[in-house]
């Protein structure tokens, strides 16, 4: 059986149809059991180097990444901008070049701008991995949240997936979006209507500015933080406010479908969008999506490293 | 392209039959014997051997499934990447005898790569290698501890084998000869 990712960079789901997703997911089904071992290691990327590219702070992205890399044995390389010539005027694309020229296998890049995955990926033949650019994609969790589910309620097609929050401001969001709906899934949005962007509509999914309307009969309610630092803030008069009206707390999530889990991409602010007995709840598989996130990505790591073009599986 | 069927129904049972008892006298028993299948082409096999070990020696024979893409030294030298299936070894390794069954035994890679996964999972007491097919053509020190049929081939000639995890009519060993 052969099986084609046809893409030589991870920039974001629009890229990939059903069976690309699909196949993502059933190779990290074949990756979850080594992070279940004593010995959690393979030596399938043995000398390989990954470069990891964080322009912008990350523990849970970065640290899945790492471990990731090194479970299938590539070498791992972290970089920060704070201790890099970027702090003394050296371009981004300058610093990639300089990386590139020192033959790693595969880039995984986070940055505060919207494009620069793509960028990067269009002036360096290495293939790169989005970890997150600004308010567009985040790739690697979207694809995690869809093993996740798929994982815990058997399938994707047909369920009703709520997503709550800064959706303005969430790559996440954006990224889930499109994931669940490329997966037949159905897709409703509920936050504050300055958190909602325009166009939803366009992408097929339903807005809500409800919640008790909005979690009912959803399979999968998707909880998201305001993201201050991107200048939510402004857009609501009080996070007391914004917690009654959109929080998730126990009142709410007991009125939930049976059956139907709750998911936070991180970091929580509990309290604000989500109450700590539910975050820490039976329905809950916030912690799940985290152990999951390594499967993906070493899967991510395993398709995309060592392929030319197009890389074929 | 020329084909023969080297390997009918009933010769492929009588063949694990015969590696079953093998596998008995060998290792005086089978209280410590585990089976591990490598996937895909083990897979059939080693239900079938662990149901005819377990029926002669009266006790369930623990059976397992590795994949070994994961560990190839060819993986990144072929056009297609591999897909990656799941291994699923619900039992320790440790101080057991492993039987690793495959298909068929030709370069010796998979098996050198199946050496690796499995010491991964623990530290057996020693590991055994049981195929249905050894068609030679070695590139690597390995033999096979069972054997059910040697079959001298050509290096471009293509061996199919379909074993089902019940004995079936479309059980069989196909020899397609290359160019």
């Amino acid at each position: 059986m052969e099986r084609k990712l046809k893409i030589k960079s991870l920039l974001d789901l629009d890229s990939l149809d059903r069976d690309g997703i699909t196949h993502i997911l059933d190779t990290a089904a074949g990756m979850k059991e080594i992070n279940e071992r004593a010995i959690k290691k393979v030596p399938t990327l043995k000398g390989r180097t990954q470069i990891n590219l964080f322009f912008e702070p990350s523990t849970r992205t970065r640290t899945s990444f790492e471990i990731a890399g090194k479970r299938l044995s590539a070498d791992v390389l972290n970089f920060s901008p704070s201790s890099s010539s970027l702090t003394k005027g050296e371009t981004t694309i300058d610093t990639v070049k300089n990386l590139e020229a020192m033959a790693p296998d595969i880039i995984v890049v986070r940055h505060k701008s919207a494009g620069a995955a793509e960028m990067i990926s269009r002036h360096t033949p290495v293939p790169v991995i989005n970890a997150g650019d600004g308010a567009h994609a985040h790739p690697t969790q979207g694809l995690l949240d869809l093993f996740a589910v798929r994982d815990r309620l058997g399938k994707i097609e047909g369920l009703n997936v709520t997503i709550v929050g800064d959706i303005a401001n969430s790559r996440v969001a954006r990224s889930n979006i499109i994931g669940f709906s490329t997966m037949g899934a159905k897709v409703t949005v509920c936050g504050p209507p300055p958190l909602i962007p325009a166009g939803m509509d366009a992408l097929g999914v339903r807005v809500s500015h409800n919640l008790d309307e909005a979690i009912e009969g959803a399979d999968v309610v998707m909880m998201l933080r305001i993201q201050l630092e991107r200048g939510a803030g402004g857009r609501f008069p009080s996070s007391r406010e914004y917690s009654v009206r959109y929080g998730l707390n126990a009142r709410r999530a007991e009125k939930m479908k049976p059956g139907a889990v709750i998911m936070h991409p991180g970091p929580i602010n509990r309290g604000v969008e989500i109450s700590p007995e539910v975050a820490d709840g039976d329905r809950s598989i916030i912690l799940y999506q985290v152990e999951v996130g390594v499967a993906v990505r070493m899967a991510l790591l395993y398709l995309l490293c060592g392929g030319g073009d197009e890389v074929t599986a | 392209m020329k084909q023969r069927k080297v390997l009918d129904q009933d010769e492929i049972n009588r063949a694990l039959r015969r590696i079953a008892h093998e596998v008995v006298e060998r290792n005086k028993g089978v209280s410590e014997v585990v089976l591990i299948g490598i996937r895909t082409g083990g897979e059939g096999i080693a239900r079938r051997l662990a149901g005819l070990l377990s029926e002669m020696e009266s006790r369930p024979v623990p059976v397992g499934f590795m994949d070994i893409t994961l560990y190839r030294d060819d993986i990144f030298h072929q056009k297609t990447h591999p897909v990656v299936h799941s291994t699923t070894i619900e039992f320790p390794v440790e101080d057991k005898t492993v039987v690793l069954v495959d298909d068929v035994l030709f370069t010796g890679r998979t098996v050198r790569a199946a050496l690796d996964a499995v010491v991964d999972l623990g530290r057996p007491r020693r590991i055994q290698l049981a195929v249905l097919i050894d068609r030679g053509h070695r590139e690597l020190p390995i033999r096979a501890d069972f054997v059910g049929r040697n079959i001298p081939t050509n290096r471009s000639d293509q061996v199919e084998v379909h074993v089902n995890p019940a004995p079936a009519d479309d059980d069989s060993v196909v020899l397609k000869e290359g160019d």
